[in-house]
């Protein structure tokens, strides 16, 4: 079970409504489930307002008025919505930084040097602990388990995108990067194509060249 | 070793055109329509014949599971789920098949469909996947557009419809009943069977659940036959799986291989060797986290395939491994494991969620030495007492790799034991000082 914060300790707006790009998110959710099993739509618009909350306030998480503004829509009790919220890892129930730092440390990663990853995010960001935001308030770090990417470890999502094949430098470099406002593009952070071996294919040989 | 022109998955890498023109220059969408009119039993037969085995971990025959679906509707809808909620420390094997592969799964998806009087799947894709669901939700929306699915799918008289349904973080939902509870909007904690989802699954109706890799090599089995498929492999032990390899290898990836090869084999040819060298390699954990680790004697002649492994009373798994060389602190390594195990928990049953809490705690200390030799084997006693008493297998899963360690590296254990002991002054001090917390956190 994830460990998330009371949601009665956080500072919570008064309200919440759903913009335009949300509408036509919601309308497409809607349509892919039998129009009697609309909680089926219970993590997808929570997602939804995690995205729209990200647009508006530069921090991507999901207040409880909004949860009950899901429960709404999809005609189920607010606790229902409440704790999905709360099961669920990747809703984050507190506000967050402008870019979440999302480090793997599980086994995979951490024989590939997860610890130097972990130790690069909190010296490029002044953040002592996971969980944590930056004084700032652009950068949180979060600790996750597996990414599911354990070939091209360690990675860091920021965000949704992995960074993969990193190490400390690397992980500083890709910091800075996001402070000057850049976005590098995701994928491995070495001279590889996605998850084929470093240093070229070794299998597939008639394939036509790598398109980069 | 498997060779180029008996691998399924031709752009694992995305060097090429992973969308649909690129997919049918592959030979994706080619008359599916004629492989949908052999029938739905003529379908189930040739994956019954392939002896393809289920490759999300657990191995159960894929025809004999589209088997179990009703023949005849009884009003109900049938669906098929796809587990795409990959999330096996070690495991990353579908990923490629989501973001450089995705017209192989649709298509196959709507004969699997097909074959078991389904309309629609789902496909429930881990959150963090995030780019490659986009990926996949742009192979969709091309299929549709070119009349692939939707009404009349492919020309097959037949209607079909694909959703992508993302989880959020929690690898509980990797289990399927778990899974259908997510889908259905709730937290994924496992159902008891029975009923199983091919008579009661999604919104109470008769469901499959596959994983991404069983269904996405169903259309070129019922392509080139399923003697082509069984002929690869060993008995029992069928054709061609996806496979990765993470940890102190000299080029960790994600390849292709045929079962019943040597794990030696597959790291120095794949993996580019061990870091260091073969001699360097202290113990591979074949298969996912949940299954126990191997030491390097074992390694040494032990095929990759699910038989062989499990006279090894270790599994295949996912077919995702991960390598460690002398430099590793095993027990370390295992007890990442049980935090990891400790964190996923649904918290439904009690041996899991107390247990898993239980697991961490002894493993950690463990880690430092600061127990008793006695503890190794109450530590042994108390995986037993999870393993099999919960509903799901998260339980036995959080159990195994602690087995496993204890089996091999027990000696590692007790040195570290005494080698704390012999630090600290020794005697018999309490392990748990004041202050750590003792329940579940």
């Amino acid at each position: 079970m994830s460990a998330h914060s009371p949601i009665d300790q956080i500072e919570q707006p008064d309200s919440f409504a759903f913009d335009a790009e949300s509408e036509e998110q919601i309308a497409a959710i809607l349509a892919k489930y039998p129009p009697e099993r609309k909680a089926s739509g219970t993590l997808p618009l929570l997602y939804v307002v995690q995205k729209q909350m990200g647009r508006q306030t530069g921090s991507a998480w999901v207040p409880r008025v909004a949860m009950d503004e899901i429960a709404r829509r999809l005609e189920v009790a607010p606790i229902r919505v409440y704790e999905v919220a709360t099961f669920y890892l990747m809703f984050n129930t507190k506000p967050i930084g402008r870019y979440h730092l999302q480090v793997c440390t599980t086994t995979s990663c951490w024989l590939r040097g997860s610890d130097d990853v972990v130790a690069a995010c909190k010296t490029a960001t002044g953040i002592s602990g996971f969980g944590q935001s930056s004084a700032d308030g652009l950068f949180t770090l979060t600790e996750v388990e597996c990414l599911g990417a354990c070939a091209n470890a360690p990675i860091l999502q920021v965000d949704d995108d992995f960074y993969e094949d990193l190490d400390g430098p690397r992980t500083i470099e890709l910091i800075e990067a996001l402070r000057r406002g850049e976005r590098p593009t995701p994928g491995p952070m070495i001279d590889r194509v996605n998850s084929a071996p470093e240093g070229g294919r070794k299998t597939l040989a008639d394939s036509p060249a790598d398109q980069g | 070793m498997l060779q180029d022109k008996d691998r399924i998955f031709t752009n694992l890498y995305g060097q090429n055109d992973w969308r649909l023109a690129g997919a049918r220059q592959r030979g994706d969408w080619d008359g599916t329509a004629e492989i949908l009119a052999r029938g739905r039993d003529a379908i189930v037969n040739e994956m019954k014949g392939s002896g393809l085995r289920g490759r999300g971990g657990a191995g159960f025959p894929t025809g004999v599971k589209w088997s179990f679906m009703p023949k005849n509707s009884d009003g109900r809808p049938h669906y098929l789920v796809i587990n795409g909620d990959e999330s096996e420390p070690g495991t990353c094997k579908d990923r490629e098949i989501l973001r450089h592969e995705p017209h192989k799964l649709i298509e196959s998806a709507l004969i699997a469909s097909f074959a078991m009087g389904a309309h629609a799947a789902y496909i429930y894709i881990r959150g963090e996947f995030f780019n490659e669901a986009r990926h996949l939700q742009i192979a969709i929306d091309e299929a549709y557009a070119a009349g692939l699915i939707g009404k009349n799918a492919a020309g097959s008289g037949w209607d079909f419809d694909f959703y992508i349904h993302r989880g959020a973080g929690a690898y509980i939902c990797g289990e399927e009943t778990a899974l259908l509870e997510s889908l259905e909007g709730k937290k994924g904690q496992p159902r008891m069977k029975p009923p199983f989802p091919a008579a009661m699954g999604l919104y109470g109706c008769p469901t499959t659940v596959n994983n991404v890799e069983s269904i996405a090599v169903s259309s070129t089995i019922l392509r080139r036959g399923a003697s082509w498929f069984s002929a690869l492999g060993r008995p029992n032990n069928a054709g061609t799986k996806l496979m990765a390899i993470s940890g102190h290898v000299n080029t960790p990836c994600v390849f292709e291989e045929e079962l019943g090869v040597p794990l030696k084999e597959i790291i120095e040819k794949h993996g580019g060797g061990v870091r260091g060298g073969w001699d360097n390699l202290l113990a591979v954990i074949p298969g996912g986290c949940s299954v126990p680790v191997l030491p390097a004697s074992i390694c040494e002649t032990v095929l990759m395939d699910y038989d062989s492994l499990r006279a090894e009373r270790s599994g295949l798994g996912t077919a995702c491994m991960i390598v460690m060389d002398k430099s590793t602190d095993i027990i370390k390594a295992i007890a990442r494991f049980s935090q990891f195990f400790k964190h996923e928990s649904c918290g439904q049953c009690t041996p899991c969620r107390e247990g898993t809490g239980w697991m961490m705690r002894v493993m950690n200390r463990m880690v430092e030495g600061r127990a008793e030799i006695e503890e190794i084997d109450m530590l042994e006693q108390v995986t037993r007492q999870v393993e099999g008493h919960t509903i799901c297998a998260l339980g036995d899963a959080a159990a195994w790799p602690i087995q496993g360690l204890i089996r091999h590296f027990r000696p590692v254990m007790e040195e570290r034991i005494t080698a704390y002991k012999a630090a600290h002054g020794g005697g018999r001090i309490t392990q748990v000082p004041l202050g750590i917390p003792v329940a579940a956190e």
